[in-house]
């Protein structure tokens, strides 16, 4: 479409699909790399879909009867309905609860990277166009902040922030950001030293515009290949958060919390409560990994050669 | 006449790898005769290091000995299994490698790596296989060698380092030892050092040798006889006088002209011309026709046998310059 | 190399004082903590005596500097819950820590690196495949669902293992222990194992890595060509080459197996100060909080510092190129 609007564009976004579907061609030779991106395709359509799919709407609390609870996988539900996966504490179905669940796990995993993400962007490309004092404050934050692991610094921020949605974001955006500055100074560093820098910066363009135009182009690719393993990381983090009943309230029922929910009904044996959502947040993860597995083969020209 | 130590017999060491399979030795024949030495002259990627290794039973998948035979004072060795060749490697046959610094384990204090070697095949006492490291180093030159037994390689020199390796070669007087290029890396002056010492030690111990180089000045002053190989194959092979005086295979004479004493001073050196030919796509005649100025029709279609000529040497030639020159 | 100790040094004091910076504002903007202290019906007076007790009515940077005195002299005030002095509380909690962590380290060495280290030498065999592909599972689990997993098949249907608590307790050389008895041993496996998960397959990766590239070397031919066993080729001259690496950084993530504990050691109830942390969290018993994370950076800043400076001693190459920087 956009060849009728700027016709004499035209070979240029015709070399950037043939680049694009080399990338798609090289990803699909991998047969474990396609299963990842299977896996989470269809966890992704089921989250979206979930008040279609799910027997239960796990809040109604008209449709939740306590009287079901802890029934094992293939109960019947005094509504009639089969419970797959058994059902929670207070009697809601458990796969209902798990594609709710996995709505919140996922939204709170891709907003906190989305906004990790653009932060870190901009604060290495900060970094790396300017150099000198900026830099050097910049990456002492960063070697600091990565010098500690992940899983403290976001239980002294639950701790100092409190609980709910916009906190947790808040702590997963903390401790996401400076991978993301890291990685952004090194690549813009490289770019930077480039001859079309240099050339875009004697034409007079301005800051902004070299850095978001020219410079951060280049560096997306191993921006999208840590942004995998940071959102199955965040993901992961959320989940550890609310199973220690330090991350999302009672009210936001991520996996994390159903986890937890199901944890004191472990040692009766009551497996099913806390199994099912965790092989839920388990292949999530892995799906996400696996992709960003075969990403980082793709899209690293050094492990090309 | 006394049976050779080593015989070698139309060795093919093959690569069967992804993009095909590559003959990095097919059909190489030589022998050594104790107290011999041999030298293996080549270019890069001629097959003579991967020849050094068959016989050292060191060939690793994709690599395999295709065909043909080795024999160590008349046994075969390549049929044997990894345990009886253990027993073998290290004891009747030992190798010294091409870079110093990479065949010492870095980690290791020198004596625990010389150690190792001797109790590997004799069953000694810790200080009898001390002492005997001891009287290896002081063998090959190396001072005070009680104290520098307990170093680390990084606190050696290049040039001692080898001379390590050599002592380490030489623990079990072995009948025959492989030099893969051992000189290649070390300095000009320590290099002769190193030759005149190796020279005496064998001439001593009556040990067999096996050197390979790329360096035809090298082998000239310490080779009984010269092997010159060529695309997995051995091109002409004989005593060392005759094949460095009278060239009959147009490859060692384009080898000789490329050496720098062996002209006279001030005239430009004549090099071989193209490059060596990707050992995966050899073409059907001679491996050498494509950079060879004798070329025929015949050259092009039949791959020329190796052949004894009248000065007791082999030449793997349709055209052998005498009589190319005679011509 | 004294000027690469007192610029590493420099470097720790540096980490250690942005954190004391960073705790002390962000517990003073998070909220009046008064109120977390005096019963719902205080009355104003009574607030404002405890504020006056514990310092709140002076300015900002007046209870800063306070705050770094007391650090200074190891002294983070009375926990809120419990009464005692807090930073008491977490020295008591430590040994239980360090003891996890420790056994931890260890499985993770020992799982870990004969795993990787086949893995490494026949990379093509199923079985490798199978145990690379189980690292990678081991970096996408979530540490705590693999607790109650273990919980649910060790202690629940197979009723192996103890689920909870930790064993008795003996005091050797002033150090408390659990590690003299079987029961001892018994209560620790589950836990220690669930902890040294994720680093099981960080040293898989490393030994396989290490051993792949180890293997192709010239002294491993060289090796070979001495008529070697292949146990003595792998066990001592593959091995120890592995082993700086894996050293180095096992050594560097000890540290973080003392921050992950406060998941396993909430799982297993095993009575260590991360458990003790996240009770305080739950409780906003700020004192504990604040004296636990000054005691986890100083071990942390501490560890890196060892292992950095003992890595430099080792390898003459990262001295030269600190001095290039």
């Amino acid at each position: 479409m956009s060849d009728l609007t700027l016709p004499k564009n035209a070979a240029a976004p015709k070399k950037a699909q043939g680049e694009f579907a080399r990338f798609v061609g090289r990803f699909l030779e991998d047969r474990v790399a396609v299963f990842g991106l299977a896996l989470i395709s269809i966890i992704v359509l089921l989250a979206l879909f979930a008040p279609l799919i799910a027997p239960q709407n796990p809040y109604d609390l008209a449709r939740v009867d306590i009287m079901d609870s802890r029934q094992p996988p293939g109960a019947k539900a005094l509504d009639g309905f089969t419970m797959w996966l058994g059902s929670d504490g207070v009697g809601r179905d458990l796969l209902s609860g798990i594609l709710y669940g996995l709505r919140i796990s996922l939204m709170v995993g891709l907003l906190s990277g989305v906004i990790a993400a653009c932060l870190g962007l901009m604060v290495g490309l900060i970094a790396a166009y300017f150099g000198g004092r900026i830099e050097n404050v910049i990456m002492r934050i960063v070697d600091l902040q990565l010098s500690l692991p992940s899983v403290l610094i976001a239980l002294i921020l639950v701790a100092l922030l409190g609980k709910g949605v916009d906190k947790i974001i808040l702590a997963l955006v903390v401790v996401q950001w400076a991978y993301y500055a890291r990685t952004v100074r090194g690549s813009a560093l490289v770019e930077r030293r480039k001859e079309y820098v240099e050339a875009a910066r004697s034409l007079g363009l301005s800051h902004t515009r070299t850095m978001l135009r020219h410079i951060l182009p280049n560096c997306l690719a191993p921006v999208i290949v840590i942004a995998t393993v940071q959102t199955a990381h965040a993901i992961s983090l959320e989940a550890t958060l609310s199973f220690l009943g330090v991350g999302l309230p009672q009210t936001e029922p991520s996996l994390g919390v159903l986890i937890s929910n199901g944890f004191q009904y472990m040692l009766s044996g009551k497996y099913w409560i806390s199994f099912f959502p965790g092989v839920a947040l388990l292949l999530t993860i892995v799906g996400i990994n696996l992709v960003g597995d075969r990403l980082r083969d793709v899209l690293n020209p050094r492990l090309e050669k | 006449m006394t049976r050779p130590v080593l015989e070698v017999e139309n060795l093919a060491t093959h690569f069967f790898t992804r993009e095909g399979v590559v003959k990095a030795v097919d059909g190489v024949s030589f022998s050594v005769g104790a107290g011999e030495v041999l030298g293996i002259v080549g270019e890069s990627g001629s097959g003579k290091s991967v020849s050094g290794f068959s016989i050292m039973g060191l060939i690793d998948p994709p690599g395999k000995i295709v065909s043909g035979s080795i024999r160590l004072n008349g046994e075969e060795i390549t049929a044997r299994d990894e345990a009886t060749m253990r027993k073998v490697r290290g004891k009747d046959l030992a190798m010294i490698f091409q870079d110093p610094m990479m065949t010492l384990n870095p980690v290791l204090r020198i004596d625990t790596q010389m150690i190792e070697a001797v109790l590997a095949h004799d069953n000694v006492s810790e200080q009898a296989a001390r002492s005997r490291c001891i009287e290896a180093l002081s063998m090959v030159g190396i001072p005070s060698p009680a104290e520098r037994l307990v170093a680390y390689p990084h606190q050696f020199s290049g040039g001692m380092r080898q001379r390590v390796a050599i002592a380490i070669a030489l623990l079990h007087r072995p009948k025959l030892i492989i030099a893969d290029e051992p000189t290649t890396a070390l300095d000009v002056t320590i290099q002769s050092q190193i030759l005149a010492e190796v020279q005496k030690l064998c001439a001593e111990t009556g040990t067999a040798m096996v050197w390979i180089t790329h360096d035809l000045s090298v082998v000239a002053g310490l080779a009984d006889r010269i092997a010159v190989m060529y695309a997995g194959r051995v091109v002409e092979e004989g005593p060392v006088e005759r094949v460095l005086e009278n060239p009959q295979h147009p490859y060692t004479n384009g080898l000789i002209g490329s050496v720098p004493s062996a002209n006279p001073m001030g005239q430009r050196l004549r090099q071989i011309p193209g490059s060596t030919p990707s050992l995966g796509r050899l073409p059907p005649g001679c491996a050498f026709e494509p950079r060879c100025a004798f070329a025929s029709d015949l050259c092009r279609q039949q791959r020329p046998a190796i052949g004894p000529d009248s000065g007791g040497a082999r030449v793997a030639c349709h055209h052998p310059l005498s009589r190319a020159r005679a011509s | 190399m004294l000027a690469f100790i007192i610029r590493r040094v420099a470097q720790a004091l540096f980490v250690v004082l942005a954190m004391v910076i960073i705790v002390f504002f962000g517990t003073y903007v998070v909220g009046d903590p008064v109120w977390m202290m005096v019963p719902g019906d205080a009355t104003q007076d009574q607030i404002e005596q405890v504020r006056r007790e514990f310092g709140f009515d002076k300015p900002v940077h007046v209870q800063f500097l306070l705050f770094v005195a007391d650090v200074l002299q190891g002294e983070f005030g009375r926990s809120y819950v419990h009464g005692g002095s807090a930073i008491g509380l977490i020295l008591d909690r430590m040994p239980a820590t360090l003891e996890l962590a420790l056994v931890a380290l260890i499985f993770a060495v020992v799982i870990g690196l004969p795993l990787g280290v086949f893995a490494g030498l026949k990379p093509d065999h199923p079985a490798a495949r199978t145990i690379m592909a189980g690292s990678i599972l081991g970096f996408s689990l979530p540490t705590f669902w693999v607790g109650l997993m273990l919980i649910m098949f060790f202690s629940v249907m197979l009723g192996w293992l103890p689920a909870t608590g930790r064993g008795p307790t003996t005091t050797v050389l002033g150090i408390e222990t659990s590690l003299l008895t079987l029961k001892g041993w018994q209560h620790i496996a589950l836990p220690a194992l669930n902890l040294a998960l994720l680093k099981i397959s960080l040293v898989i990766r490393l030994a396989r890595s290490g051993t792949r590239e180890a293997s192709l070397q010239d002294y491993v031919k060289f090796a070979r060509a001495k008529g070697l066993s292949p146990k003595r080729i792998v066990g001592v001259h593959i091995l120890k080459n592995i082993m700086i690496p894996i050293v180095t950084v096992l050594g560097l993530e000890f540290g973080s197996l003392v921050a992950f504990s406060v998941v396993t050691e909430t799982i297993f109830a095993w009575p260590g100060m991360g458990k003790l942390l996240l009770e305080s969290i739950q409780r906003l018993d700020r004192p504990l909080i604040v004296a636990y994370v000054m005691v986890v950076v100083l071990l942390f800043v501490t560890i890196n510092l060892i292992v950095d400076i003992l890595y430099s001693a080792l390898d003459p190459r990262v001295r030269l190129a600190g001095k290039n920087e």
